[in-house]
């Protein structure tokens, strides 16, 4: 076994690199990037990256002389075509054939397009990468409007990062409420309200059907009105890049299926990061969009393409800034949890407990590392403290572990 | 360009040029200093930069915000001149910093 080819330089490539080298693989590595960076931090891109105090080489992850030291052939630039099970090869947009003993999947998301008319005018921007990022950032100009289509992390940061440079802001959700997807109503509506008082004015409820123009874009039509706009950012999500691993006939279900132990159906294929539809810490299964299960099930993957593999079981973590408020998230919440508030919004420094069958299986702290960080643990030990106690701020949450 | 020293548990020392207005967090994993994972990268949410201030120069640091004394509060042999390294922000008073690595970060 001599020869590792991983396809996609993002967090999971490059957490790849520096495993397969600190567990002793001496054999030839390859890393192969779509894009022109090597790889990068994508959580400034939303935040820092975008409002423009924070320099583009800040954001990669590695200093190039890693490479370099690691002996890591880096293919930047170029995309995988094909991948042959059979030929263990892997070509590539430039034409190189990469033969490969073992092969690992880290080809991460690509942003789900909105279908609707007009989504193509300039002026319409989505965010995933520094490019996306970079096209971005002229068009955050004071007095400008912007609309956001889609209230999720992406079209809130942004939104927090638009209004600081005075931009006007409307978010447009089909949902419901904000962060409908990922946060319980009383992290949704605390973060609304969070957003009003910064003047970001919010169409819940609506679906987006159009966006309006000529030359540029002038406005975003609804189902519930339309929005002017000088600017739009559509916010509605990813979808995992199985594309590759499905044309070589690999078991893909919203993401590449691997087991506990980053493994594919193909004995010599891994996967790891945000492409991964892989077993969950409470039994079920789960397609992650987050830094540390790059990082982690890259750690599982290298280690098992090295036949000295562990379950991968770690409990997810996340975080959001927006404002001068961190939300930060352990676990996985599922509808149907009983939901236990602790601390009063209003004090903008709170939590939400997610009781599954009695046993601890989220929390959303915001502003609140404290409950953050023994809400990890009490994940991590299945926990079941008695939910009148977790909801009473004048028990020290470290008195629950 | 400042300079900052980072010293392992063994004694190791890196001494590295970091540019003003960049963390000391960053200027360890951009010269590959081993001991600082940073795994996100900066936000102050995963307290896996944890150093330990030389205590010569704890005085010109400013003094922990709320956040990060509540990260650092979990930190493992946490003690008073302890730091998330992701915040502090380098500045040219700073030249010279000493910082020690913990033991393990998790």
């Amino acid at each position: 076994m001599d020869r590792i080819v991983i396809i996609g330089a993002g967090q999971a490539g490059a957490q790849a690199v520096a495993s397969l080298r600190a567990e002793g693989f001496a054999g030839a590595i390859t890393l192969v990037g779509d894009e022109p960076f090597p790889p990068y931090q994508r959580p400034p891109l939303s935040k820092a990256y975008l409002s423009g105090d924070y320099a583009r080489e800040r954001l990669f992850l590695k200093p190039d002389s890693f490479y370099a030291e690691s002996q890591c052939d880096l293919r930047l630039g170029v995309a995988a075509v094909d991948l042959d099970r059979k030929a263990k090869t892997v070509t590539l947009s430039d034409g190189a054939g990469l033969p490969y003993d073992r092969l690992l999947l880290a080809t991460g998301t690509l942003v789900r397009k909105l279908p609707v008319p007009g989504a193509e005018l300039p002026g319409v921007h989505y965010l995933r990468g520094i490019a996306e990022v970079d096209g971005l950032r002229p068009e955050l100009v004071a007095g400008k409007r912007l609309a956001v289509i889609g209230g999720g992390y992406i079209g809130l940061e942004v939104a927090a990062v638009a209004r600081k440079h005075g931009l006007d802001v409307t978010v447009i959700e089909a949902a419901g409420r904000v962060m409908a997807r990922s946060a319980s109503e009383p992290v949704s509506a605390f973060y609304e309200a969070e957003h009003r008082g910064h003047g970001v004015k919010f169409l819940l409820g609506a679906m987006a059907q159009g966006i309006e123009g000529r030359a540029r874009v002038t406005a975003v039509v609804t189902d519930r009105g339309s929005v002017a706009a000088d600017a739009v950012l559509i916010g509605v999500g990813v979808v995992p890049d199985t594309s590759l691993a499905e044309s070589a006939g690999l078991p893909c279900n919203n993401g590449i299926v691997v087991d506990e132990f980053a493994a594919t159906a193909d004995p010599d294929i891994f996967a790891a990061g945000d492409c991964t539809n892989h077993p969950d810490f409470t039994g079920g299964r789960v397609r992650l969009e987050s830094v540390q299960n790059a990082i982690d099930q890259a750690k599982h993957a290298a280690a098992s393409m090295l036949g000295k593999g562990t379950a991968y079981c770690e409990v997810p973590w996340f975080w959001s800034d927006q404002y001068d408020l961190k939300l930060q998230i352990a676990g996985l919440a599922r509808p149907g949890d009983v939901i236990v508030p602790r601390g009063d919004p209003a004090s903008r420094k709170f939590s939400v407990f997610h009781l599954r069958g009695g046993t601890v299986a989220a929390v959303e702290a915001v502003n609140a590392a404290p409950d953050y960080i023994i809400g990890r643990k009490l994940i991590a030990a299945r926990a079941q403290p008695a939910p009148e106690r977790l909801a009473d701020i004048s028990i020290p949450i470290k008195s629950f572990v | 360009m400042p300079k900052i020293t980072y010293i392992e548990q063994n004694g190791k020392e890196h001494t590295v040029e970091v540019p003003v207005g960049w963390t000391v967090m960053e200027g360890a994993v951009k010269n590959r200093v081993p001991g600082i994972d940073a795994d996100c990268g900066g936000a102050c949410a995963c307290a896996t930069c944890h150093v330990y201030v030389d205590p010569a120069w704890q005085a010109k640091l400013k003094p922990r915000a709320e956040m990060e004394a509540q990260m650092l509060d979990f930190a493992l042999e946490l003690k008073p001149n302890s730091r998330l390294s992701c915040q502090i922000k380098v500045t040219q008073e700073l030249d010279g910093l000493v910082v020690h690595t913990p033991k393990s970060q998790h």
